[in-house]
């Protein structure tokens, strides 16, 4: 599936490119299903700036991108909050100031300061959500709000579990279950950690991302780990589907536009940032995706049935949820080799 | 083609003669650039990245370094300190790809030969319709028909409807994610591979050979061993090199068909370029190590058939 979106996105590149050498272009890097057509077709509409995107699927594929084909190609892309400190690590951000944007005063104050910008230097916030599971409630009608469903399942839903292939947020996930830090040096913690996914792996399905709604819907897996967004949408499809917010806690993430280094068309990129700053496209996206704006005065352009979704409304009672951490090279190196042994 | 070709030679023009009979290099211009520009210069720098220092996240620091064959061949623990021993995970990943691209091989050689013998002794002026039906499938690109596959085989997919409505069956029979899903998928990703040259194979075999076989009272499976196979052998031989490489380095059907449970070969390689890891001297040395199996394979076959060739000679 990531190759047929990246099929798409070139397919996209090809035509746009014979159908307008001359217009003015912005050239943006972004989330598969993550923005609708439409909106796009509206910024052209308004700033006569034609939009072309390529996709990909894991924060990791972004970066090994502009790794391998260098900066200088797009103009935005939309890393989420881990990824914007990396990117920023490795030189590829530009930066604005507050003044380049006549839309900046919409940023949402919660999203003003935040760890990974401060003061948003580089980025503007786009959506944010959280990472968790959902069960099929006709499969498994038990209690789901343990992270147990997926590290340790009930009977029922042995052998019918769909796990991220995204290896900084399912082993965060595991290590939110286990109650150990993301980024442990401490051998017994980190064996612990292997030997309960080994054991774990053996009632798992199946591992995919950009597929994770599709095996839900279609009941292929009865439980599943997801974004909530996406998890709106599989639900929208099978309503028998729940989200859960487990008691062990949950990833939350954030996504933002960032200006890119060296890109093609810096002014272009500002504006697009601008028109995402506006609270009716800022709620389009949200429409479209499910997530939760981080844009003032979206609230009147929201559809009714998102304003109590349940995947976007924890229960009172749920933990807050944590956001992925960066771990320190030699210390990702275990991770790493604690992934490769999980799918060798 | 061939008029042009006399005419051509009848001229006085020396130089001219020699390109049409094939006799200048410069005809394989084309090709070299091509294969020189698109293949060997990839394969030089995987071979220069798989001796360099990984940098964290993807890319590479300028130092020679053998830290990436030293971690596909030693294990030396989670925290790399305790004594080396011989590295199994990658060994193991290796093994469970060549077993699998064996098996696609088997299938495809099963169901490959009968079909192109079939096609083959069909009345010459049908076999190309023949062809045509089974290059139909390939006009729909591999993604797509790997998805539908998935479609077809998944628990309430239709093939599961059909046998349980049909009383068939009582349970759906789970064949998404297992190896047989992957083995289905490559087997259909890769049949013309085998048929074709299967096809070429017997085309040009002289079927007087069967006929003489069967007049000396041969039965009809020992014409098939001792007669047909070793005739149409240089055909199957590039059936299953052309299916057993490319399933070699698959993973769409192991993603897709298999769920991406364990680690292929091509999985493997990804992960290094596109996931987390980011290990891109990792990556290529995976990828050199493949190479260099391939190439002694290889190596071994062409020893034998020019001993073999010189043996009837």
């Amino acid at each position: 599936m990531r190759k047929f979106t990246t099929m798409l996105g070139a397919v996209a590149l090809s035509m746009s490119f014979a159908q307008s050498a001359m217009a003015e272009k912005l050239t943006i890097y972004h989330w598969f299903e993550y923005i609708p057509q439409e909106l796009l077709n509206k910024f052209t509409a308004e700033t006569g700036i034609e939009v072309v995107m390529d996709t990909y699927d894991s924060n990791e594929a972004l970066l090994a991108n502009l790794k391998a084909t260098g900066m200088g190609n797009y103009d935005v892309a939309v890393p989420g909050d881990y990824m914007v400190n990396i990117m920023r690590d490795e030189g590829m951000l530009d930066t604005f100031t507050p003044s380049e944007l006549s839309n900046f005063s919409n940023i949402q104050d919660q999203w003003l300061n935040v760890s990974f910008d401060m003061g948003r230097q580089n980025s503007v916030p786009y959506q944010w959500g959280s990472t968790s599971f959902m069960v099929d409630r006709e499969v498994y009608s038990g209690d789901i709000r343990t992270a147990d469903i997926i590290f340790n399942p009930p009977a029922e839903l042995k052998g019918k579990i769909n796990i991220l292939d995204t290896a900084g947020e399912t082993l965060a996930f595991a290590s939110l279950y286990m109650g150990i830090p993301q980024c442990s040096n401490d051998r017994s913690e980190l064996k612990k950690l292997s030997a309960m996914l080994q054991e774990a792996k053996v009632n798992w399905a199946s591992f995919n991302s950009d597929g994770a709604k599709d095996v839900l819907a279609s009941g292929d897996a009865a439980a599943g780990m997801i974004w909530n967004g996406f998890g709106a949408k599989a639900r929208a499809e099978r309503a028998s589907l729940e989200y859960s917010y487990p008691k062990e806690g949950y990833l939350v993430w954030a996504d933002s536009v960032v200006l890119l280094k060296d890109a093609p068309n810096r002014d272009a990129a500002l504006k697009f940032m601008d028109f995402l700053l506006e609270p009716e496209n800022a709620a389009a996206v949200t429409n479209y995706a499910r997530y939760t704006a981080g844009v003032k005065g979206v609230e009147e352009f929201l559809d009714a049935e998102l304003v109590t979704s349940p995947e976007n409304n924890p229960p009172a009672d749920a933990p807050a949820g944590t956001f992925v951490e960066v771990c320190a090279p030699e210390t990702q190196a275990l991770y790493d080799a604690i992934w490769t042994q999980l799918k060798k | 083609m061939a008029g042009i070709i006399n005419q051509t030679s009848k001229t006085t023009d020396g130089a001219q003669t020699s390109i049409v009979d094939g006799k200048q290099h410069i005809l394989l211009l084309p090709a070299w650039l091509i294969i020189g520009v698109l293949l060997v210069i990839p394969v030089i720098l995987m071979l220069v990245y798989s001796f360099l220092t990984q940098d964290f996240r993807g890319g590479v620091i300028w130092e020679f370094s053998l830290e990436a064959y030293d971690q596909f061949f030693f294990d030396r623990g989670l925290f790399g300190d305790e004594p080396p021993s011989i590295e199994w995970t990658y060994i193991g990943i290796f093994w469970r790809s060549f077993l699998q691209a064996l098996f696609a091989m088997i299938f495809c050689f099963l169901i490959g030969f009968p079909t192109a013998y079939f096609i083959a002794t069909r009345a010459p002026q049908s076999r190309s319709f023949w062809l045509f039906l089974v290059t139909i499938p390939y006009w729909v690109n591999l993604l797509i028909r790997t998805v539908s596959m998935k479609f077809l085989i998944r628990d309430n997919g239709p093939i599961n409807t059909w046998l349980l409505s049909g009383g068939i069956i009582d349970e759906p029979i789970s064949m998404i994610n297992t190896n047989f899903a992957i083995q289905i998928g490559l087997f259909y990703s890769y049949l013309p591979f085998m048929v074709l040259p299967i096809y070429a194979s017997i085309e040009r075999y002289n079927f007087a050979l069967s006929e003489a076989a069967a007049d000396l009272y041969s039965s009809r499976w020992v014409t098939l061993f001792k007669i047909v196979i070793p005739s149409v052998k240089p055909g199957i031989i590039a059936g299953c090199i052309l299916v057993f490489i490319p399933s070699l380095g698959a993973f769409l059907a192991p993603d897709l068909l298999g769920g991406a449970k364990n680690f292929m070969i091509g999985s493997l390689v990804e992960e290094q370029f596109k996931g987390q890891a980011g290990d891109w001297p990792f990556g290529a040395a995976v990828s050199m190590i493949l190479l260099s199996i391939i190439m002694v394979i290889l190596l071994f076959y062409a020893r034998a058939q020019i001993r073999q060739n010189d043996g009837g000679h």
